[in-house]
Order: C-alpha cells, then sequence, then structure tokens
C-alpha cells in the first residue's frame, strides 16, 4: 500500500476520533489530547493522603528501587545490580506476572549481516511509527539490538536455531527482512523466565510481591529518591527510600480504552503514567494506542485474547461476511485495525450470537493448503482453546476484531532513559517515542531488554554518583492535587488502578457496606 | 464461562490467583473435583469453563526449593543438577506431576531425562513449562521439577547449541561503529527523505531461503 492509500484507511482507527479524547487539565503536558480512560486517571486524586504519609519512617532503603516486575523492570534491576547496586524491585503482582510474559511472536534486531543490518531497522520502525519517532530513540534501539539479543543468549534463552547456531527468523508487520526472531511461539514467557531466573541468582536484587507503587518520592533537591508502596493484602502504605528509580509498569490495556477488549495482562492499569505524571514528567505519543487486528470477538469466554499473526502467514485469509477479502497482508497492525472496522462500518462485518461484529479469520483454509491436520498440529494451544468451547477451528473460520494491544506512548524520556526528573528512569511499555505513533510486531520484547539494559546501568550511575542525601518529601502530589482543585476538577476518582475492576451491577447495587475501615479499597 | 470472568460476575475480586488470562503466566494453578468423582482434577483457572457442581481452589503459589547459582560457572556437565538438585533421585516414577501439568507436559519423562544425564531432553520435553507449580504440589519426592528445568533450559540454551555465529559478528561490527555514521544520517533525515528511502527499500520475499541477499549492499 502506498502511505497515501495508508493513511486514508486509518481514519477508520479509534486514534483518529476526536471524541475519543479530550485535553488533559493539569500537568506538565496540559492542553495534550488523549483517550478518555487516561484522562480520568490523570484527573484524579491520590490513593493517600500526603499528609498522612510519615516520610521519616523509612521501611525500606536501597539504591536503587525499580517498580514493576516485568521484563524490563528485571532486566533493569540485573544491569543496576551488575553496576554495583543494591536493588529493590516492588511489583504489583507476582514477579513475572507482566505483559511480557503473554508475548507469542518475537524479538526484532538485524542480525544477518548479509543482507540485514540497523540502518533497515531504522527504516521499518519509523515507517511503522509514521516517521513521527524520536529518532535518538529509534537509533540507540537498533544499534544496540545485536548485542541485546547476545546477551539473551548468554543467559541461556532458548532461541529457535538451526544445527549451527544460527537464528531462525521471520517477518513481522512492516518489516523488510527477516529479522523477528523467536522461541518457538513462547519467546515471551521463554525471555521473562529466564532473566526472572538469573534475578533469583542475585544476592542483591530483593523483590516484594502484591506492592505497587502509588506516588514517587522526591528529595528536596527535586530528585527521585523513593517512592510510597501499597501493600495490597494487608493494605498498608510503606516507605521505601532510594538513590534512583527505575519506573517499569508497563502498559494499560485492562483501560479497555473506547471499550475496546483487551489482550493484556490482568495489571496493566497504567500505573506508572499516573505516578511519573504527577512527579512532573511529561507524556509523549499517549494520543496513540495499539489495536492488535486479529483479537478473538467470539466465543465471549475468550474475548479480547490475541490470534497470533502466523495464521495468517501460513495462508489464512481475513474475508468479510460475503466471503470476500478486503485487506492487504502485512501492513503495518494499525493500518489493518483500521480496515477491519471500516469494513464492519460499511455494514461487511459478520453479527456475532452476543451481539457484536467482526470479521472472518479462515483458519480451514490451512488444512486446504497444507494437508488435514495442519491447524491441529501448527496451531495446537488454540485449537485446544476452541475445541472446549465447541468450536473446531479447522473446520470452522474464527471470528474476529481488533483488541486493545499495546500503549505505544507513555512518559517521555530520552536515549538514556532519563526523564524530567533527575534520578528517575523509564524502560518498556511505560514510555513514549521509540515506537512512535505504532509499534511494529517484535519490537516491544527487544524495548524492554535494550532500554531496561540502559535505564539499569544509568540508575546504578546516578545512584552512586549523583544522588544526593535529602529531605523526603510528597509536594509534588500535593502541588497536584492542588492544581487539579484549582481546575475545577471534583471528583471521587482515585488512581493509580491498581486492578481493573469487573464487578458486575448487579453485585455492585447489593455491596452495601456504609463506611470501609480500612483503606479505600 | 472461565473463572477470571466468572468469579468477578459473582461478586469476587481477584489479588492473588490472576495473571495474564491467557494461559501463560501460572498464576491462575487451581484443583477441582466434581461431586462423586474421587479423581483430583487440575487445570489452570483461565482456561477452565466453570461446570456446574464443580469445587475448586486456586493454588497461586506453593513454596518450592531453589537453588542459587552462578550461572557464568555453570557447565554442560549433567552433575552440575545433580549437585543442586540432589532430591532429583527422590523421584519414585509415580507419574503424579505429568496427571498435575495443565499444559500436559510429560513432566516425569523430562525429570527421568534429567536423572539420566539429558539435559537437552529435559529442557525439550519442558520448554512449555509455565511455572504454575501443580507438578510440586502432588510430587511423592517432593522435588520442585519446575525449578530443575528452568535450569536445564538454560544451560541448553547458552551451553549446548551452538551460538550464533553471525550475531557475534554483527555485535562485533556495530560496536565498532560501522553503522554510526549512517545512523547518524538517518537521525538527520528529513521526513520528505526518510520517506522515500523507506518507500524504496528492497523487501525481502517472504518465501525466500536462508541464502537470499539483497541487490544493494551499500548499508549493510
Amino acid at each position: 500500500m502506498s502511505l497515501e492509500a495508508r493513511q486514508e484507511i486509518l481514519r477508520y482507527h479509534p486514534d483518529y476520533k476526536e471524541e475519543g479524547r479530550r485535553e488533559i487539565k493539569v500537568g506538565p503536558s496540559k492542553g495534550y489530547r488523549i483517550a478518555h480512560e487516561f484522562v480520568d486517571l490523570l484527573e484524579a486524586r491520590s490513593r493517600v493522603d500526603p499528609d498522612k504519609v510519615d516520610l521519616s519512617r523509612v521501611d525500606y532503603e536501597t539504591d536503587v528501587l525499580v517498580i514493576g516486575g516485568g521484563g524490563a523492570a528485571t532486566i533493569a534491576a540485573l544491569i543496576a545490580e551488575e553496576n554495583g547496586a543494591q536493588v529493590l524491585i516492588a511489583t504489583k503482582l507476582r514477579h513475572g506476572d507482566a505483559n511480557t510474559m503473554m508475548a507469542e511472536g518475537g524479538i526484532q534486531a538485524a542480525t544477518k549481516g548479509e543482507k540485514d543490518s540497523p540502518y533497515y531497522h531504522y527504516l521499518d520502525v519509523v515507517g511503522g511509527g509514521h516517521f513521527k519517532n524520536d529518532p535518538d530513540i529509534v537509533a540507540a534501539f537498533v544499534k544496540q539490538a545485536p548485542d541485546a539479543l547476545q546477551w539473551l543468549e548468554s543467559l541461556g534463552v532458548m532461541f529457535s536455531k538451526f544445527p549451527d547456531g544460527r537464528l531462525d527468523a521471520m517477518h513481522g508487520g512492516g518489516t523488510c527482512r527477516k529479522r523477528m526472531h523467536y522461541c518457538a511461539d513462547l519467546s515471551g514467557l521463554e525471555i521473562m523466565r529466564t532473566v526472572r531466573d538469573e534475578a533469583r541468582n542475585r544476592p542483591n536484587i530483593k523483590v516484594l510481591e502484591f506492592s505497587p507503587a502509588v506516588e514517587l518520592i522526591l528529595n528536596e533537591h527535586g530528585q527521585c529518591a523513593g517512592a510510597v508502596l501499597y501493600n495490597m493484602e494487608t493494605e498498608e502504605y510503606l516507605v521505601v527510600k532510594a538513590k534512583a528509580v527505575i519506573l517499569a509498569t508497563g502498559g494499560a490495556g485492562r483501560l479497555h480504552v473506547q471499550g475496546f477488549m483487551t489482550t493484556n495482562h490482568y495489571g496493566a492499569t497504567a500505573d506508572g503514567i499516573v505516578l511519573g505524571y504527577r512527579a512532573g514528567v511529561p507524556l509523549s505519543f499517549l494520543h496513540t494506542v495499539q489495536y492488535h487486528p486479529t483479537g478473538v470477538v467470539f466465543p465471549e469466554q475468550i474475548e479480547g485474547w490475541l490470534i497470533t499473526e502466523r495464521f495468517r502467514s501460513e495462508g489464512s485469509d481475513i474475508v468479510n461476511v460475503n466471503g470476500e477479502k478486503f485487506v492487504n497482508e502485512r501492513e503495518p497492525r494499525d493500518v489493518e485495525s483500521a480496515r477491519f472496522i471500516k469494513e464492519c462500518l460499511d455494514g461487511n462485518g459478520v453479527p456475532t450470537p452476543t451481539g457484536k461484529v467482526g470479521v472472518w479469520l479462515d483458519s480451514p483454509m490451512l488444512d486446504i493448503l497444507h494437508g488435514e491436520g495442519r491447524v491441529r498440529t501448527a496451531f495446537v494451544g488454540k485449537w485446544k482453546v476452541y475445541d472446549r468451547l465447541g468450536i473446531d477451528i479447522s473446520k470452522t473460520p474464527m471470528l474476529v476484531y481488533p483488541t486493545l494491544h499495546y500503549q505505544n506512548g507513555g512518559l517521555k524520556d530520552n536515549a538514556e532513559c532519563e526523564t524530567a526528573v533527575p534520578g528517575l528512569y523509564v524502560a518498556g511499555e511505560v514510555t513514549g517515542g521509540l515506537h512512535g505513533e505504532n509499534r511494529l510486531m517484535g519490537n516491544s520484547l527487544m524495548d524492554i531488554v535494550v532500554f531496561g539494559r540502559i535505564a539499569g546501568r544509568n540508575a546504578a550511575v546516578f545512584a552512586r554518583e549523583r544522588a544526593k542525601q535529602g529531605k523526603l518529601t510528597l509536594k509534588h502530589v500535593k502541588t497536584y492535587l492542588k492544581e487539579l482543585k484549582e481546575a475545577g476538577i471534583i471528583t471521587d476518582r482515585v488512581a493509580p488502578m491498581l486492578l481493573p475492576d469487573y464487578t458486575t451491577p448487579e453485585v455492585k447495587e447489593k455491596q452495601l457496606t456504609v463506611s470501609y475501615l480500612g483503606t479505600l479499597r | 464461562m472461565k473463572s477470571p470472568k466468572g468469579l468477578p460476575y459473582a461478586g469476587y475480586k481477584f489479588i492473588r490467583g490472576c495473571g495474564c488470562r491467557g494461559g501463560t503466566c501460572g498464576a491462575c494453578g487451581t484443583v477441582y473435583r466434581k461431586p462423586g468423582d474421587y479423581k483430583l482434577q487440575v487445570a489452570l483457572a483461565c482456561q477452565k469453563t466453570i461446570e456446574p457442581e464443580m469445587y475448586m481452589a486456586l493454588i497461586p503459589f506453593f513454596p518450592t526449593n531453589r537453588a542459587q547459582y552462578e550461572f557464568a560457572e555453570l557447565t554442560s556437565v549433567p552433575e552440575e543438577v545433580f549437585k543442586l538438585y540432589p532430591e532429583l533421585f527422590r523421584c519414585v516414577a509415580c507419574n503424579a506431576c505429568t496427571k498435575a501439568c495443565p499444559q500436559g507436559i510429560e513432566v516425569m519423562d523430562a525429570i527421568s531425562a534429567l536423572k539420566q544425564g539429558n539435559i537437552a531432553e529435559a529442557a525439550r520435553l519442558s520448554f512449555d513449562c509455565i511455572q504454575c507449580g501443580l507438578c510440586t504440589s502432588r510430587c511423592f519426592g517432593e522435588l520442585a521439577q519446575y525449578h530443575m528445568f528452568q535450569l536445564a533450559r538454560r544451560i541448553y540454551g547458552a551451553r549446548v547449541i551452538p551460538k550464533a555465529e553471525h550475531l557475534a559478528e554483527m555485535v562485533r561490527k556495530t560496536n565498532e561503529g560501522r553503522y554510526d555514521q549512517i545512523l547518524d544520517e538517518l537521525k538527520q533525515m528529513k521526513k520528505d527523505e526518510l520517506k522515500k528511502l523507506y518507500q524504496e527499500r528492497e523487501a525481502e520475499p517472504m518465501a525466500a531461503g536462508e541464502d537470499w541477499k539483497p541487490t544493494d549492499t551499500r548499508y549493510l
């Protein structure tokens, strides 16, 4: 497709729907138009009254505090530790419960010098991102990607390889060279469990689970110097004092932007955006979120689940209610999603028994093309899931629709993972700039490795060389709350959200407790 | 309805026992029974459709023994695993682990492979392991199978499969600064020029084999 033709289709993408967003009225990116679901969280009260937190009573003290427990966080912790820091990881769920674990596709790096180089990787990244990406960040990314991949190899990640050690690689949407490496169809799981295992070998990395951060703490010099954690089970708030902080809290699928279903992890609730923004870090590219074109729209039990693009790589077509093909293959994800949505708006979608609409993904085609049994052997996981629900996807096509998949933007940083707040580093999905307005498949796993490592190293150096001792403060939170009041925002909303609430109205109307004796939960 | 949808529907809210909701994180290992059936069944809650009369318990965490090790110092000899996990030989081959695996892994076979010193086989057999711990919860010999498998996979990945030589070569070239200048040029480039380069870039065909070479080699 030409770039002009892509633009024409993109008008149907949810990001381009003006009624889906509004201006944020406070904070360092005041006036920026982003999805209501993000604004709702940013224009919300703190979970805790900053005046009630006694910052002189420190519960944990460390050199580097890592907030988050996924790939970027764990990799940052490893490298910070290697650079001499004592590290504390504070995470909301279990260590490793994150979108990283769910990544199926692969990890991009230019590794085959006879046909590929960082130059081509760069072009693909910026082309996918509509040429708006941050050039410094992209250059650092493509240059360090091979080294990052080699580091994973040295840790024992089982990449799919030829017998002589040569890495398998395939195309992803928007790549001009086959540079997406993988570990069967469990790339994220394999990377996550390996780096987590390595973190458990390091005596200087401690992990606090079920203890999300709810506010960052600064010191009197304006440096980031810790965080307030919330123990979700005992409902205590705890003070961590640190010399540098790495925020790697991941994405936001559970906000269900514009009512979309999501592929994301239970904990993907944009917490880091809220924390960083209140502390003074501007937003970058948060006006775009990624919808994966092929999410399950029926049956309802597995709604939102991702159907890997590999079905289409093997020959499954996308067709409308009339059985007609309408979409080009291997376009970037935003273009594909927009095209699906257009087809449904044009009345060519397939109505589902649950009152939704989708398009067909022709899985039985694989048995026709490659011989009987292909779906059952090549996609056994998905076949089993559908089979339990009474659908044989080797005989019946799947119903799919775009599903909320990735937060393209986030907190603004630079190629060194530094933010507007000294001592505060960010890495992974919580950041914005690398992917511009649209991420390519296989670049999020590499994102967490390249920038996890950079953030870890720089935070350790900051902790050692630049961090100053000083009085801890939550003044920035009070200022933010004051700003909200002055902007006329009176609300009961509290943020960060921590966990999504799926309580049904029928249950809610029977939850009659007058007043909770504990906290806001 | 699957449990992560069903329980909130009934008014429960998860803190422990819910993760990716897609069957890969291992947070929601579950045991259940159905009335009149002696057999204890296992599942991942997020993958299990709720059935009438079933009664279940989530096991979001099971305490296990995990050995600490310096990975850089490990070799690929089987004795490395034996030293770190001597309890491996407490396995009585009862196969309860395999029956408890929601991933359908031949857990006992993988343990047997380890006992025989076949790290590669253990790594391959256990590749789909999501470390939910249900095998461990049922183990008569009190083995932490999933930690042993993790060790086996790492040794296999780093010490048994050959290293990718083309990767090492590319790392050498990037670290020597071979691409610094063209990347700098790309960084400075105006959007229109970038768009032109993007649209003109040569695409490796989908069906191309490993021997495919581009015609333009200036930027390699």
